[in-house]
């Protein structure tokens, strides 16, 4: 279980939330230019990394505002809460540096 | 290796059962290298083995797990075996791995307790009804079984539950396969795993795949935590990690990794005896051999790696259960576990060639690997041997993304994402 923080209305319960999937993927400028490989890659290709993830959420139950979340997918730490479309220096940090985690031992489970 | 028999047992038990042989070699590396290393020690990749040797005479074959024989999905899932699919590349793919398990444990002279207990849809609206009636008979029309059941009939068919009109979505039919049914998920990879051993596989445990080096832009080996394997061709069958074991040859791939958690109740005694599932209140419920209702119910919605499942997921699916059956209202949950599926835009698999020499995948089953076993390795053992897909898999490639031929499985996955 996540506990958000909404940057309009504070930390709220994920279950008040909707996830809107990897961020920073703009819509093609020229969508006629594209080739069906391209339209692939934008479409369907995702980065699905082991560790830090940059990715969208939208407070449907709160102010129904977007805004982009990092969150470690290991360990579902959020690492930081920032506006859409920010590209701060923070944002250009490479991602395994942001955080150090240690990956439970499978089998763990719960 | 020892053939398993009435006789074998009477033999071993004058000996107090101390002198079995194991069920698989447990090796270490081959020095010279493999003609093919499959990456990832699950049912799928114990089965590609198997059929590699089996089907196709190659036997200098290593399986490579990082931690223990089905210790990923193939130990986490609900155990539910059916081929309701609608689209025709599907139900072919899933009707020939249910085919292959009914003759499984013959086959492996290993029981796998598969058990055709009959799995039933439910319907609890128009819309369900609708698709249900649509796709028995698409079913039909691939010669699978299939029957539509009025709510009558499925009180008749399972007796605890409930069809009150008085409920939030009351139940108004459901599908039926009568040879679905559930099987021993960890007996699955164990006797994949013994068969395999008996024909010449390598079975390595608890060595992680660290890299996958090339040269020349082909395959020749995979670096491992024992030292680098060489190896002619290389598959990834690593399901929730896929794109991680991708991602070492600058391969990219159209999944995303979700948890999916299921759990299962304390033990009682036989009450339910088929699978239940519905896609509108989602959950699905059988019950084990050991007396726990095994369930489960849909993935987190956003991506992970953590082997864990929220608990409002949970809430929902108890709920869900509880509508279907008000009977269980007082049984007491005893565990819960996650494993991580690795989920496809179409809700369909990906068992290809990749754009890598010698490269080959098997991934994206998502929500439903488990009833695909036998036949996702046959198929994918036939594509590494020959180099080109099966006819089972030749519409499950990687180029279906670049040329738009999706097979949109999501209403027969049971699982909303």
């Amino acid at each position: 279980m996540l506990l958000i923080n909404c940057p309009w209305c504070g930390p709220r319960d994920e279950t008040e939330f909707g996830y809107g999937g990897e961020a920073h993927r703009a819509r093609p400028a020229d969508p006629s230019s594209l080739g069906d490989a391209e339209w692939a890659e934008f479409l369907f290709m995702r980065t699905n990394p082991k560790g830090a993830h940059r990715e969208r959420w939208v407070h449907s139950h709160g102010c129904r505002r977007w805004f982009n979340v990092e969150r470690h997918t290991v360990t579902n730490q959020i690492l930081r809460v920032y506006p859409i479309g920010g590209t701060d220096a923070v944002a250009e940090r490479p991602v395994e540096q942001v955080v150090e985690t240690k990956e439970p031992k499978q089998g763990s489970g719960s | 290796m020892a053939k398993y028999s009435i006789f074998s047992l009477v033999k071993n038990a004058a000996s107090h059962h101390q002198n079995w042989d194991r069920a698989w070699r447990d090796n270490r590396p081959k020095a010279d290298g493999y003609d093919v290393v499959i990456i990832g020690g699950g049912g799928h990749g114990l089965a590609t083995a198997y059929y590699l040797a089996k089907e196709h005479g190659i036997t200098n074959v290593a399986v490579i797990e990082r931690s223990w024989l089905g210790g990923g999905n193939t130990g986490r899932n609900t155990t539910i075996i059916r081929s309701n699919y609608l689209w025709d590349e599907s139900a072919a793919l899933y009707e020939k791995s249910l085919q292959l398990y009914e003759g499984l444990s013959q086959e492996l002279n290993y029981n796998i307790m598969f058990s055709q207990r009959g799995v039933l849809n439910l319907a609890h609206n128009l819309g369900d009804v609708r698709e249900g009636m649509r796709r028995v008979n698409a079913l039909r029309l691939n010669g699978i079984d299939s029957e539509w059941l009025t709510a009558e009939q499925v009180k008749e068919f399972c007796p605890i539950i409930n069809i009150s009109k008085d409920v939030r979505y009351p139940i108004m039919g459901g599908t039926l396969q009568r040879r679905a049914g559930t099987a021993r998920h960890d007996a699955v990879a164990w006797g994949f795993a013994r068969a395999a051993s008996a024909r010449g596989v390598d079975i390595i445990q608890n060595c992680e795949v660290t890299g996958i080096r090339r040269e020349n832009g082909k395959v020749v080996g995979v670096e491992t935590s024992m030292g680098f394997v060489k190896a002619g061709k290389v598959g990834i069958v690593a399901a929730g990690h896929s794109s991680v074991v991708a991602g070492m040859a600058d391969l990219r791939l159209p999944v995303e990794s979700h948890p999916l958690q299921a759990l299962v109740s304390e033990p009682v005694k036989p009450v339910i005896d088929c699978v239940v599932m519905s896609n509108t209140v989602h959950v699905y419920v059988s019950q084990s051999d050991k007396g726990e209702l095994v369930m489960g119910a849909g993935i987190d919605a956003y991506t992970g790696y953590g082997q864990r499942g929220s608990f409002h997921v949970i809430e929902h699916q108890m709920g869900a259960l509880l509508e279907l059956f008000p009977i269980f209202s007082r049984l007491r949950m005893l565990r819960q576990w996650g494993g991580i599926v690795d989920v496809c835009p179409d809700a369909s698999p990906i068992i290809s060639k990749t754009p890598v020499e010698n490269l080959f995948i098997n991934c994206g089953w998502g929500t439903g690997g488990f009833k695909a076993t036998p036949g996702s390795g046959f198929v994918f053992a036939h594509t590494i041997a020959r180099g080109e897909p099966h006819a089972l898999n030749a519409a499950f490639g990687l180029e279906r993304f670049t040329t738009g031929h999706l097979i949109d499985e999501h209403g027969a996955a049971a699982v909303a994402h």
